[in-house]
């Protein structure tokens, strides 16, 4: 049977959307009413948006080579036009799904509002909004197994950062490569999102001992098809994870070059490499 | 009804692709449990993590919900599990253990054995729960609301999000009804109407807020168990009468401290000293009489217009529904009181030298039934009740004789529970039933893209009746063993809801 979209406050006042595989946590800050409408109008905006991106699943599932394909939804275009510029490489659409989602749901959240500061956090995949003067700070954690706070991102209104969001080969999602953690700032939730994707990828070394499985043997229904992906990763010598990790910095810092993130930190068992400009990704103490 | 269904539910369970998709083998199950539909290999798990291909069948990693009842041990209640709280670990005792439909999925076809056919004892007999999830394409909600403002005329479509899912029906005592849903906005429309029916429905189901509009009526905004928003105001109290049995109720205690009493009401207003009760009083008459046409003495229909002024009416200077004052009759200095039948409205007048009526602060004791009135109105709700048949071919699952079942539950052999809440069985062939949504447990339901509702349903019997019924006796499993080796929660049992695993 199906469940339909649910959106309930959480005992806190957060807002907890659910929808299938989209699960999304949202704060805001600002005058009692205007959080209350914002939420309201959030809640009318994920109403339909797992069906909308079902609608056109098999496109966005497709790997994108340059070309001049258009997608109805305006989820979907955000997920296109946040890959389009790595296109030389393989990806699909769905690399920036989350993050997507994500910016979708902050834009219906933020429109006519007047609110101090906003966050929509679809499974590590944030989209926020910042009004003058105010700043996010986040914690990036690269091993879920092994909790601890690795890095901390401070963002204020004045950078251009909007979205942060995170990539490796735990977690739900599947990756070509072996980092833990890929984390990138970027100007929006789903370009942060693909390019997370696409590093992480980079971060890879050639290993015996690695285990791969074709993405499809893992998820039937996979974007990846029989590409093999990450299945575990045993302990690796210093030398081969900064190599793997040069790999992952190389990638990171042509992305930056040309202007399509602010910053990305690339962890792999307890070493960590950041790439930055104006934005400020430090490792924790 | 011509083609009410020409989309069966049951096609919706397997989309058109189901040739390249379905699986005999179950190595691969497509996953209806949200529009993503993935395809699920053996050992897998869907896009969510929530749905996961266990050995070819479609499991639900969400467990299976039990309710479980407090035992009276030695005279002290004993709860096995504090409501709210999750389950700590304890064995529980399967004789005080109920097995809801929730989580416990449907079969298809329909012919297999329902998910859970549950064995277990009561009072020393055997008996049977089958549990199951119904896909209900004849279903829809009825909705009690109440209050006394003009919500539509009957017969009005009820809209969502612009869409026709239901109409306004009978006005009840103190409370407007909808009916919402039903087959004919389900699939018999546009697929619009039907998806937007379906999520309305499933939105009011699961206790969730629902926008709603009527065409030549108010806005609303409904929820089950919560006060009405009509036209953007919160909705508080019920009346505690129409106009006339506020006046037949209060009539004594005005009696010395005004002379007149106009109880204004859109669907009879009152007047004291014309009505039964002042002249039983033996009040003096008054002579001010009100707009509308008299019904019987002292009761009068259609003072005003509908609307959301005083008393469900469109008036909001209460003077405006006196069309005169008698000369003759009326007096200087006659204390008037005019009030609303839930006590919210109230003002209180004196007729001057002229015979026109002066506001004037109200004395205490009048002051006293006013707020009265207003404390024996009670609390203004929305109810939502489902309705639905379950009379169709969810019965295979049940039994290979499906009239049996309806027989036995018609006989109150067999009883209907959803989700552990009572049902109401209607008289009448087939199995169509009404149950309070606030009575199951939360987010019971869910729905299928036919569309339909979705909700949990169990039938409970003695054995030896479902052996006789030609039951799936062979599938049935004791209730330890769902305990012993089932994915499942469970929750308190919902004080008020009789226990229906008995023999009688």
């Amino acid at each position: 049977m199906m469940q339909g979209a649910s959106c309930a406050r959480l005992p806190d006042g957060r807002l907890h959307c659910q929808h299938g595989p989209i699960d999304l946590v949202i704060e805001c800050w600002g005058e009692a009413s205007e959080v209350e409408h914002a939420y309201a109008q959030a809640t009318r905006r994920f109403a339909s948006v797992l069906e909308e991106l079902v609608a056109e699943l098999s496109a966005l599932r497709s790997p994108i080579r340059g070309d001049t394909r258009t997608f109805a939804g305006p989820v979907a275009r955000r997920m296109h036009d946040a890959v389009s510029p790595h296109a030389r490489v393989f990806i699909t659409p769905m690399a920036a799904v989350a993050g997507a989602v994500a910016d979708e749901v902050l834009a219906a959240l933020v429109h006519g509002r007047s609110l101090r500061k906003a966050i929509v956090n679809n499974g590590g995949d944030v989209a926020f909004h910042l009004s003058a003067g105010e700043a996010l700070s986040t914690g990036v954690v690269a091993n879920i197994a092994a909790p601890a706070l690795d890095a901390l991102a401070s963002i204020d209104a004045t950078r251009t950062v909007r979205g942060i969001a995170t990539s490796g080969w735990r977690g739900r999602s599947q990756s070509l490569g072996i980092a833990d953690a890929v984390t990138v700032l970027a100007r929006s939730a789903a370009e942060a999102d693909a390019a997370a994707t696409l590093i992480a990828n980079a971060v890879n070394i050639k290993h015996p001992a690695i285990v791969r499985a074709p993405a499809r043997s893992l998820r039937e229904d996979s974007d990846l098809g029989d590409r093999l992906v990450t299945v575990e990763v045993p302990a690796l010598a210093p030398a081969q994870i900064d190599a793997a990790l040069a790999a992952g910095v190389d990638c990171a810092e042509r992305m930056r070059a040309q202007g399509l993130i602010e910053a990305a930190l690339i962890v792999l068992q307890r070493r960590a490499r950041s790439v930055h400009g104006a934005a400020s990704l430090t490792r924790a103490a | 009804m011509t083609q009410p269904l020409s989309r069966d539910p049951e096609d919706a369970l397997s989309p058109d692709d189901s040739a390249d998709t379905s699986d005999a083998s179950g190595e691969v199950v497509r996953c209806d449990a949200c529009p993503v539909l993935c395809r699920i290999r053996k050992g897998q798990a869907g896009a969510c993590d929530r749905y996961a291909n266990e050995d070819g069948k479609l499991v639900r990693l969400d467990p299976l919900l039990l309710l479980q009842r407090r035992v009276d041990a030695g005279g002290a209640v004993v709860p096995f599990l504090e409501p709210g709280k999750p389950w700590d670990g304890r064995l529980i005792s399967a004789s005080n253990t109920f097995v809801t439909g929730v989580g416990a999925t449907t079969t298809y076809p329909d012919y297999k054995p329902a998910p859970f056919i549950v064995a277990s004892k009561a009072e020393g007999v055997d008996v049977v729960t089958v549990v199951t999830e119904g896909i209900f394409s004849y279903c829809g909600l009825k909705l009690k609301i109440d209050t006394d403002r003009f919500l539509g005329p009957e017969r009005a479509a009820v809209r969502a999000a612009g869409e026709q899912v239901g109409h306004v029906t009978t006005a009840e005592y103190g409370s407007q009804m909808l009916a919402l849903g039903g087959v004919r906005h389900l699939t018999g429309g546009s697929k619009k109407e039907g998806s937007v029916t379906c999520e309305a429905m499933l939105k009011l189901a699961n206790r969730e807020p629902v926008d709603l509009a009527i065409d030549g009526g108010a806005s609303l905004r409904v929820q089950a168990g919560a006060a009405p928003i009509v036209n953007g105001e919160q909705e508080l109290r019920m009346r505690v009468g129409c106009g006339s049995a506020t006046i037949g109720i209060f009539a004594k205690q005005w009696l010395g401290h005004a002379d007149e009493v106009i109880v204004v009401d859109d669907h009879i207003t009152g007047v004291l000293t014309e009505h039964q009760a002042g002249r039983f009083l033996c009040m003096r008459p008054a002579g001010i009489r009100v707009r509308g046409r008299r019904s019987t003495p002292g009761r009068y229909f259609k003072v005003a217009e509908p609307g959301q002024g005083w008393g469900g009416t469109d008036i909001t200077d209460p003077l405006a529904i006196i069309d005169r004052i008698d000369p003759k009759t009326a007096w200087p200095g006659l204390r008037l009181l005019m009030v609303s039948t839930t006590g919210e409205d109230a003002e209180f007048f004196v007729l001057d030298a002229a015979l026109k009526p002066v506001r004037a602060p109200m004395p205490a004791p009048l002051r006293a039934v006013v707020e009265r009135i207003a404390e024996n109105c009670e609390p203004a709700l929305t109810s939502v009740l489902f309705m639905g048949g379950a009379g169709g071919s969810l019965r295979a699952g049940v039994t290979e004789n499906p009239v049996r079942l309806t027989r036995s539950v018609r006989e109150l052999v067999t009883r209907v529970t959803c989700g552990g809440a009572p049902v109401y069985v209607w008289p009448g062939g087939g199995i169509t039933l009404m149950v309070d949504v606030l009575r199951m447990p939360e987010r019971s339901f869910g729905y299928v893209p036919t569309p339909a509702l979705v909700l949990p349903i169990e039938f409970t019997l003695p054995i030896a009746a479902y052996r006789e019924m030609g039951g799936h006796i062979d599938s049935a499993v004791d209730l330890e063993t769902v305990l012993r080796e089932g994915r499942w929660r469970a929750e308190g049992w919902r004080d008020g809801n009789p226990w229906p695993v008995t023999t009688k």
